[in-house]
């Protein structure tokens, strides 16, 4: 076998290395491109008009003053949009959300019209003039009364044809409801009823929002031959799809670009500026640009707010026999990726215990406030927080030890998960146990006394990736023996470039420090399904580990080709000047991969390979409550979790540390407060987010070596999986510290110091 | 339209002249006129440290800074910190220590741990705390900063 070399990088010194981010250099010199930040000649800002009401009617639209300022180029509103696309509707799972409002408003905050300038100053300045009349609608703000309400955010549902399970709700009427995934597995009812202990508890979460520091910004620059979209995208592919879909045009006459994302965290998913830049830049035939200001993030994407009831039925010896979840998901007023969400999260939602008879309803509804997508976990934090807070409830009022209760219903390996399909390569007990480990939970704890009382909780969760999706990967040697990777997923900040790279470097034997990895361009990268869901490492991990092989093997042949003895060391530019006469040519491999899926069965959820790896994580959590105002202090955070083989340790460890204080600014003040459908606190001034004195007295960080046997180099995803058990362990830890429960975010003193005085019989009076 | 007017200043070590309108601020001065795109606005309100820059020796937030007000002044941008392609000891403890994931606000961090090293060359935990607090990290990457910082502090006593 010709072992073709350069460089001489050692032989599995690629994967397992914490290389240093590829692209470190540009981001600490500020010389990294984003989208927010970037100009294009000609090009014109975009400013938006928003609509002030919840629900409503458009009676008309007055944009005559606008028109009139002086250096406006247009104003546009939705009939404008039809001229030059006539069905102005997009989205992911639903094509429910117009270009700009048509006829009626559905969320405070939605785009109506547009001002076109040369400069944002004077687009503001004329935005401010535009003036509206609605015929206000009654409106639906939540999750549960959505579900029966006589308010119907939407007259006729729109599936956009995608998703199979999603077909049957083409032009319902008179519902909300955007998908209800169901599960059902043994007999709920019967093993419930017999059951020796019954729990039923409710738990909500709030509206929290990704905001990304990089807000989201599009330039769209149309030409009748071609679109180009520079756009701060975490999936290039799904874009172009469905702005070839809008123009009716072939996938190839539509250019997607993304440089570096400042972060998305779920945000800026499948379509979102886009449709909108592509329509004003038809009309005003120049490229326009449309760039968020931090207060318009409020009114994009959220997370989905969330009511979980669960109820358990348990047997005498502790072991759960029966589970029963209802599960609502807030999704605003425009589905986006919100019923993959509610199915994808949903089959897990009776979390990692094996339990014989379980029932699962999850529902998507439409409401009247901004729409909710995926956000860091695609669901499963609002479901973890609901069942281990749940699981330690249970255990309490048993009277049985947490840890006990746990393992003696925790999923093994080898055994089967909900769903039926036989869990492998899930490392939940040891996850668990690590935690343990780390906190010292044999030894005795500070309780704490006086006005400071200290408390301890933890938890552990289970996630299926989404499955089945495609990647797609081109590994391009050059006659000088470099080489490039051309491959779709966008590195906002998760380090994918570097990753993809080792496993490149991993199999051609070389530095993962000299491939260069090509920026997000759809004429020039392949498909990929998108940049979520912690998908990436390992779908486009495979796809990439393919194309290298690929490659490699055609190194291989072009030598046999040229005449080397096998084994020969040639240095591979050698290779091409022997072939071609001097340095020319290329090698070019491909990969591809999709796994392989059985989709949920109708009515009973089940299905016997219902996703291509599973997450697992566990947190564990010491707090000091002060007694008298509320304030809840993290003193050690410690994070577990399960990705398989770490490609880049240091990477690995900064996805685990940061989900985990991303959720704990979800956990412990974060909060988009609306009234009545308005948004209070739409700044980051009234918004808090963590900082530097916000993060725990003392953070561990573990990636357990569990090897992922079906991953690239043994690989999986991280991006999300630290996120999950953060809430339910600080609750859990607060109810240790001092005895009080509480089943809604955000924990914020206030809400703790009112369950204090509640337990203490001497409850505050309601706001 | 409200007239423009001329304004001189130092932008990292060369005179520089430009026009701004009364309500230009600093980023968008920066980015319009010069090209330099290391202060970004984020927040809008000068809370969370990505459109820092140096005015007269010291870290301001250029999102709130009137751009008229630097008429002049000296201007430090992130870009002058590798000044004939030479990494600063701050901005290589970054990237020896990953101290950043999605890298918007990095411009920001690294100026003002720059600022801070030189006013303490050797902070103490609750120094690097405080004086961060106003630099938000939105990838949530401060314990890697707390180590950027150490290992910067190192870097440039050995220098």
């Amino acid at each position: 076998m010709a072992k073709i070399t350069q460089d001489a990088a050692k032989v599995g010194a690629q994967v397992g290395r914490s290389v240093p981010r590829l692209e470190g250099r540009d981001k600490v010199t500020g010389r990294a491109e984003y989208t927010h930040t970037m100009r294009v000649p000609g090009m014109l800002h975009a400013k938006l008009f928003r609509s002030t009401v919840a629900h409503g009617r458009i009676k008309s639209v007055d944009t005559s003053a606008a028109k009139k300022v002086p250096g406006v180029v247009a104003v546009i509103t939705i009939d404008d949009v039809r001229k030059v696309i006539p069905d102005p509707y997009y989205g992911p799972a639903f094509h429910d959300q117009p270009i700009l409002a048509d006829g009626k408003v559905r969320f405070v905050g939605e785009p109506v019209a547009a001002v076109l300038s040369f400069d944002p100053h004077i687009a503001d300045e004329a935005v401010q003039l535009i003036t509206a009349e609605y015929e206000e609608l009654p409106a639906v703000f939540d999750e549960v009364d959505a579900l029966t309400s006589k308010v119907y955010v939407h007259d006729v549902l729109k599936p956009a044809g995608t998703f199979a399970d999603l077909k049957h709700l083409k032009n319902a009427k008179d519902t909300n409801m955007a998908l209800d995934y169901r599960l059902r597995r043994g007999d709920f009812d019967k093993a419930y009823a017999a059951a020796a202990h019954k729990f039923e508890h409710e738990f909500k979460t709030q509206k929290v929002l990704h905001l990304p520091f990089e807000p989201h910004a599009t330039i769209a620059d149309y030409k009748d031959t071609g679109v180009t979209l520079h756009t701060a995208s975490q999936g290039p592919s799904f874009v172009r799809t469905e702005i070839a879909r809008l123009l009716g045009w072939q996938e190839n006459k539509v250019r997607i670009k993304v440089p570096y994302l400042g972060s998305g965290y779920g945000g800026k998913l499948y379509i979102k500026l886009e449709a909108l830049a592509l329509a004003l830049s038809m009309i005003a035939r120049r490229p326009v640009k449309v760039a968020l200001t931090f207060e318009e993030l409020f009114y994009q994407i959220t997370k989905h707010p969330c009511t979980f009831r669960i109820k358990s039925g348990v047997d005498k010896d502790g072991k759960i026999v029966a589970r029963k979840c209802e599960v609502y998901w807030n999704g605003g007023a425009y589905a986006d990726i919100g019923p993959r969400v509610t199915q994808k999260s949903g089959l897990t939602a009776s979390g990692p215990y094996d339990i014989d008879n379980v029932w699962i309803d999850s529902y998507a509804l439409y409401t009247n406030v901004t729409p909710s997508g995926a956000l860091r976990g695609f669901g499963v934090p609002q479901l973890v927080w609901a069942y281990e807070s749940h699981t330690d409830m249970m255990a309490r009022e048993l009277k049985l030890d947490p840890v006990e209760f746990r393992r003696k219903n925790i999923m093994r390996e080898g055994g089967e998960h909900t769903t039926t399909h036989i869990l492998k390569d899930a490392a939940c007990e040891k996850a668990m146990d690590t935690v343990l480990e780390r906190m010292n939970w044999s030894k005795p704890f500070d309780k704490g006394k006086g006005v400071i009382r200290r408390g301890r909780g933890f938890g552990v969760a289970i996630k299926a990736v989404i499955t089945p999706t495609t990647s797609v990967a081109i590994v391009n040697v050059s006659a000088d023996g470099s080489v490039a990777l051309y491959c779709g997923t966008v590195d906002m900040g998760q380090g994918s470039d570097t990753a993809m790279a080792q496993m490149v470097g991993e199999v051609l034997n070389i530095q993962a420090e000299s491939v260069r990895v090509v920026q997000r361009d759809t004429d020039v990268t392949p498909y990929d399904m998108g940049t979520l869901g912690s998908r990436s490492l390992f779908h486009m991990g495979h796809a990439v580990k393919r194309a290298a092989e690929d490659a490699r093997e055609k190194l291989k042949a072009l030598a046999r080709e040229v005449g080397e003895p096998e084994g020969s060391n040639i240095p591979i530019r050698e290779l091409f000047v022997k072939r071609y006469g001097m340095q020319a040519g290329n090698v070019i491999g491909s990969g591809i991969f999709k796994p392989d899926y059985i989709p949920p069965a109708p009515g009973t959820g089940l299905s016997k390979n219902v996703t291509a790896f599973w997450m697992v994580s566990s947190a564990g959590a010491e707090v000091s409550v002060d007694t008298e105002t509320g304030h809840v202090k993290i003193d050690k955070l410690v994070n577990v979790v399960d990705c398989g083989k770490p490609i880049n340790p240091r990477i690995v460890e900064t996805q685990i540390s940061g989900g985990a204080t991303m959720q704990l600014g979800f956990t412990m003040f974060e909060k988009m407060h609306l009234d009545g459908g308005q948004v209070t606190n739409a700044s980051l001034a009234d918004y808090k987010i963590p900082g530097f004195h916000d993060t725990p007295t003392v953070m561990e960080n573990v990636a357990l070596e569990v090897f992922q046997s079906n991953g690239p180099f043994g690989a999986k995803g991280v991006g999300e999986v630290a996120t999950f058990c953060v809430s339910p362990a600080i609750a859990n830890a607060i109810d240790d510290a001092v005895g009080v429960r509480l089943t809604e975010l955000p924990l914020n003193p206030e809400a703790v110091y009112r369950a204090i005085r509640a337990k203490a019989g001497k409850p505050l009076e309601d706001e | 339209m409200i007239a423009a007017r001329t304004i001189n200043f130092t932008l990292n070590g060369a005179p520089v002249t430009a026009d701004v309108k009364p309500h230009h601020n600093v980023v968008e001065l920066l980015q319009a006129q010069f090209g330099l795109t290391g202060a970004r606005e984020t927040c809008g309100q000068g809370l969370c440290g990505c459109c820092t820059v140096i005015v007269n020796g010291l870290a301001v937030s250029g999102c709130l800074y009137l751009a008229s007000f630097i008429d002049g002044a000296e201007v430090v941008t992130v870009e002058s910190l590798d000044a004939g392609g030479k990494l600063s000891p701050v901005q290589e403890a970054f990237i020896e220590t990953s101290a950043f994931q999605c890298g918007f606000c990095t411009p920001g961090f690294v100026l003002m741990v720059t600022q801070l090293l030189d006013e303490h060359p050797d902070p103490s935990d609750d120094q690097i705390k405080h004086y961060l607090t106003g630099n938000l990290c939105r990838c949530a990457t401060y314990p890697e900063v707390m180590q950027a910082v150490k290992l910067a502090a190192k870097k440039r006593k050995g220098a």
